[in-house]
């Protein structure tokens, strides 16, 4: 019987319950922190059941699954990649204030027992770059790349939907490990030998393994899917020069993931040989060095920054110049830029490590590398102050992220320049000062991006704006709070803090944690804004309407097409005679949207349940490596690998959208159209803005 | 000669007491110095000074986006009266200076990183006066606190590190358990220690004193306990620390290797080890522990792995190391 049962369940025992501690060991401490990590396992629970119930309210299952889950529509595949990087942002940044607020009580003691604050930085961390910011940048170019290219989807929609599964599985696993814990304490990072057996036998690393390498396997795929996308299905005419810039940081952001991702799923697969089958890659004995893996990790590690950053570039490039009414200044030095910066990215990864104890020249040499992608990111920020120069600058919410990302952007890339000078960094290196350092990119950088273009692209998505004055409130308490939040850990760090502290003894740090924490506790409301943003946006959607499709007079393809776009996106594959194609084409009078002489029938990819598949047997898979059930191990390997043998056998891959049904579907759009009233840029924020721009004069925005 | 190091030192004196003030400053609640910014050694005073030369060039840069961006955007906002040229897109001169004043940025920034990072390689031996040889150190980190090794004293201490001021300090590095991070801010450069590998780093005090030091590097639960003081005395009261461990310090048996070998901070290590001091639990003093007996080639066989050579402990070590007391001080 209880033979049985450990076949079944591995070494899964009751000590996983998340208040097993307290019952076992009722001190105050553990009780406190028992209610808190089941107060988050219940939280998952309780919405797990909430989505359960309504979908099964409502009767939306089949749809759920018709319409959603096996769909190969980039469009919706992308909008479910951004839902899973909202959801995990808001556990991330709960977590996130939690440890602000044990920072602030940390003064000889806190709240927060030490294991539990090493599982917090490291959930937060893991999830904050692996199921948030590339779930959500993976989202946005899915959803905006094939548009602004004139594509109808991606080259692999089924891989497409693939990866997605494997982050969806990656991010579940995550999830579980609040119900079933412990996660690993060995930070984002998981250097070994501190993530070794021998250190730490217990589960969470191997949850930890596990989740990142689904993520990593995902990314990958999805960075060969967007590269050979851009390289094989721009419209015709869409030269290399005349992408719009989004278009090129999706195509290095690609190049990265393709390069960057695999030492990490090499790392992380070394490390579980290690853990599993005793091996000694990174072990202290038998000739294993731990050296080895951390410079793999930073050689994913490096480029990965860059991946999280360059999309964020491409979507400020689109933002400034829209919303100054302007051509992007610099256009041709802001491709070398984005180029140059990718490949440097794979030469700088020994600054993460220069207290290592290699030689200087190496340190220096390396430092000065570093340095030297200092020089086309400035370039860059001076192309987009260019752009504004000489611009009519409408402050929408995109713009407001844009103007706090590029004033917070440079103080980070300041403290990066530090960071850079191995001297200095031996000062400063695993101090707050860090963490300071790429939150400041991270935050300005990466998520004011991803915020500023959902701003912007949500209504191609929904065919409604969001709204303005809670989107603008939110972006405010962005910027406040990560002000007063991070800018304090610059002096925490060079005070000597180090990070990962779960408490601290020296009394001079008091003060600046206690203002990291009201800074977080602002960008808590920040969350809050964001989802009444929603919340108002969705109950006003019908005053917000944009069926135009161009609310805010854009500049590339995708706001050509209406809004929300048909599933083929383009009823007619357009031409394309130069940069910024729409709006050439808006201000040469050749009609903003003429009407083909001809429809065709249209091939789209057909539905296919290979991306659900993969995520129940990933996670199945993962969850039964981490508590050694072999049983499901194997079940779980050998029906993915079935699924895959058996979608070659696969003969109905494509459906056809008769040529009729497209006609009449762009035709009604057409009527819509000719009912609109075009408005100037001044009404661009009020309900009269229905998405139809009125034509510049001289080349003036009006 | 131009010795890098003395040009450094000379400088950060008198040009940045902007960074002094901001030192004092952002430490004013604090006793003892905490920061480089309130440098006390050679190492430390050159850092601050290039982190200020290092901001400094890098501002050049910086500055103008902070001045020019608020400009730009109530300048031409939209309705402003001001130029509006939605076609123009490129100006010759505009890419120059863009692309020119960073690089000449990075290029000084470079100067400096090279410069500075060969004159303070942790590595690199600090020479001192003539007559005065380095003062050799070896220390190990373990799950959760700091082992010193005094080999030409033949003593050693637990999260007390007492060194002579003026005179350069040559460590050398390893951990027992997983990768730490040794580091005393007020002193200078922080170095990796690891397992079966052994790091150098090369320190000096210019004033006495008693400064932090600690682990940067996370491992584990005790992480955040494993702190220790670098206790800068005078020569006098440095020999007088010596002889005193010698004498009274305890013997550094298998014992207690095993509890220090074990997961522990400084306090349960004292505390289990039954040492005089250990119910004071308030005390600084209760952390530290002192022996001035203890086996050959101790820090060798640690690297190694291999068992300490327990018969090589010096006959003098008559006492019982469970029951010898910790209290030694100078
Ligand atoms: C939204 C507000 C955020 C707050 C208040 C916040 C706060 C924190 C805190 C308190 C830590 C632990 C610092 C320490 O080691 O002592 C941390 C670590 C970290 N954060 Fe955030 N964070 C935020 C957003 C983000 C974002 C957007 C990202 C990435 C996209 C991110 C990535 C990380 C990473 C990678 C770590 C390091 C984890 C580790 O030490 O292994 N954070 N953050
Ligand atoms: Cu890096
Ligand atoms: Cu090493």
């Amino acid at each position: 019987m209880t033979h049985w049962a450990d076949w079944m369940l591995g070494r899964l025992d009751w000590s996983a319950l998340p208040f097993w501690d307290a019952i076992v060991d009722p001190t105050t401490k553990n009780i406190v922190n028992a209610i808190i990590a089941s107060g988050a396992g219940a939280m998952v629970i309780l919405g797990g059941l909430i989505v359960v119930g309504v979908l099964t309210w409502t009767r939306r299952w089949r749809w759920l699954w018709r319409e959603w889950l096996t769909s190969p529509d980039h469009k919706k595949i992308g909008i479910m990649f951004i839902a899973i990087a909202l959801v995990m942002l808001a556990r991330a940044v709960i977590e996130a204030v939690f440890m602000r607020l044990q920072q602030a009580f940390g003064l000889d003691g806190g709240f927060l027992t030490a294991d539990h604050f090493g599982q917090l930085f490291t959930t937060h961390g893991t999830i904050m770059v692996f199921f948030m910011a590339m779930p959500f940048l993976t989202g946005i170019i899915n959803y905006v790349m094939p548009l602004q290219i004139g594509a109808r989807d991606l080259s692999f929609p089924v891989m497409n939907s693939i990866s997605l599964g494997l982050t969806a599985a990656g991010a579940a696993i995550v999830m579980v490990s609040l119900m079933l814990a412990p996660f690993s304490t060995g930070g984002w990072s998981g250097y070994p030998s501190f993530t070794e057996s021998a250190a730490n036998p217990g589960a969470g690393v191997d949850y930890w393994i596990w989740a990142v390498t689904l993520s990593t396997l995902s990314s990958t795929l999805t960075g060969i899917n967007f590269a050979v996308t851009i390289y094989k299905q721009r419209a015709p005419g869409m030269s290399w020069l005349r992408l719009p810039l989004f278009t090129w940081t999706a195509l290095c952001t690609s190049i990265l993931m393709i390069f960057g991702m695999p030492p990490l799923t090499v790392a992380t697969a070394l490390l579980a040989l290690d853990r599993y089958l005793d091996f000694h890659f990174f072990t202290a004995d038998l000739g294993g060095n731990m050296m080895n893996y951390i410079n793999l990790f930073w050689a994913f590690g490096h480029p990965e920054v860059y991946i999280l950053i360059l999309p964020a570039f491409g979507i400020f490039s689109e933002i400034f110049s829209t919303f100054s009414g302007k051509k992007l200044y610099g256009y041709g030095a802001l491709v070398i830029a984005t180029l140059a910066i990718a490949v440097l990215s794979f030469t700088v990864w020994l600054h993460h490590f220069f207290t290592m104890g290699q030689s200087a020249h190496i340190n220096a040499i390396f430092g000065i590398a570093t340095m030297l992608i200092g020089i086309p990111t400035g370039v860059k920020i001076y192309d987009w102050m260019l752009t504004m120069f000489r611009g009519r600058i409408r402050f929408s919410v995109p713009m407001i992220y844009a103007i706090g990302f590029i004033m917070l952007f440079v103080i980070g890339g300041l403290t990066g320049i530090i960071l850079a000078v191995p001297s200095v960094d031996y000062q400063i290196h695993n101090s707050l000062f860090l963490v300071a350092h790429f939150h400041n990119m991270l935050i300005p950088g990466l998520l004011f991006g991803m915020l500023g273009g959902t701003n912007l692209w949500f209504s191609k998505a929904f065919g409604f704006r969001l709204e303005e004055r809670w989107g603008r409130r939110a972006a405010c308490c962005w910027i406040v709070g990560f002000m007063l939040a991070f800018f304090p850990l610059y002096a925490l760090g060079v005070l000597g803090m180090p990070r990962r502290s779960v408490a601290f003894f020296e009394p001079a740090y008091l003060p600046w944690t206690v203002a990291a924490m009201v800074g977080a506790v602002i960008i808590l409301v920040a969350m809050l804004c964001l989802l009444i943003q929603l919340w108002v946006s969705v109950r006003d959607r019908h005053a917000n309407r944009v069926p135009g499709g161009d609310p805010w007079d854009g500049r590339s393809l995708e706001w050509s097409v209406s809004s929300p776009p048909p599933e083929y996106n383009f009823p007619v594959i357009p031409e394309v005679h130069s940069r910024d194609a729409y709006m050439r084409q808006k201000e040469t009078g050749g009609g903003a949207h003429p009407r083909p002489d001809d429809y065709e029938d249209i091939e789209m990819p057909a539905n296919s349940a290979m991306g659900p598949i993969f995520a129940i047997t990933g996670f199945l898979l993962a969850f039964g490596l981490t508590w050694y059930q072999w049983w499901l191990v194997v079940a779980a390997g050998v029906a993915a690998l079935i699924a895959l043998i058996a979608r070659g056998y696969v003969r109905d891959t494509t459906r056809l959208i008769p040529a009729a049904e497209v006609r009449r579907q762009h035709e009604a759009w057409l009527a819509t159209l000719a009912s609109l009233t075009p408005v100037t840029r001044a009404d661009e924020q009020s309900a009269a803005n229905r998405g139809l721009p009125a034509s510049p004069i001289e080349g003036a925005v009006q | 000669m131009f010795h890098p190091l003395f040009h450094l030192r000379t400088h950060s004196r008198y040009r940045h007491w902007s960074i002094g003030l901001l030192a004092i400053w952002l430490s004013g609640c604090s006793e003892h110095p905490i920061s480089f910014l309130d440098p006390q050694g050679p190492i430390a005073a050159a850092q601050r000074h290039q982190l200020g030369v290092i901001i400094g060039l890098t501002s050049i840069v910086v500055l103008p986006v902070l001045i020019l961006t608020p400009w730009l955007i109530v300048r031409y906002r939209y309705g402003s009266r001001s130029t509006y040229r939605p076609h123009w897109g490129f100006s010759k001169l505009a890419d120059i200076v863009i692309w020119g004043i960073p690089c000449l940025v990075v290029v000084a920034l470079a100067v400096v990183a090279w410069r500075g990072t060969l004159a303070l390689d942790p590595y690199r031996p600090l020479s001192g006066s003539e007559d005065v040889k380095p003062l050799r150190v070896q220390v190990v980190g373990f799950d959760w606190k700091w082992l010193f090794i005094y080999p030409d004293q033949g003593i050693a201490t637990v999260n007390e590190l007492v060194v002579p001021v003026h005179r350069p300090l040559a460590l050398k590095l390893t951990s027992a358990s997983v990768m730490q991070g040794f580091f005393i801010p007020a002193l200078g450069s922080q170095i990796d220690v690891m397992n079966r590998m052994v790091t150098q780093l090369h320190l000096e005090a210019d004033n006495q004193g008693e400064f932090p030091g600690k682990n940067m590097q996370y491992n584990g639960k005790g992480f955040h306990h494993q702190h220790f003081v670098a206790r800068v005395v005078d020569d006098s009261a440095f020999q007088n620390f010596v002889t005193r461990t010698r004498e009274s310090g305890m013997t550094l048996g298998p014992r207690v290797f095993d509890r220090l070998m074990a997961q522990n901070t400084g306090r349960a290590l004292v505390q289990s080890l039954e040492a005089p001091g250990a119910d004071n639990a308030t005390h600084e003093g209760d952390r530290r522990l002192r022996f001035g007996h203890l086996p050959a080639n101790l820090f060798d066989d640690i690297v190694e792995h291999a068992t300490p050579d327990w018969s090589s402990i010096k006959s003098g070590g008559t006492r019982n190391d469970a029951s010898s007391s910790p209290e030694a001080r100078p």
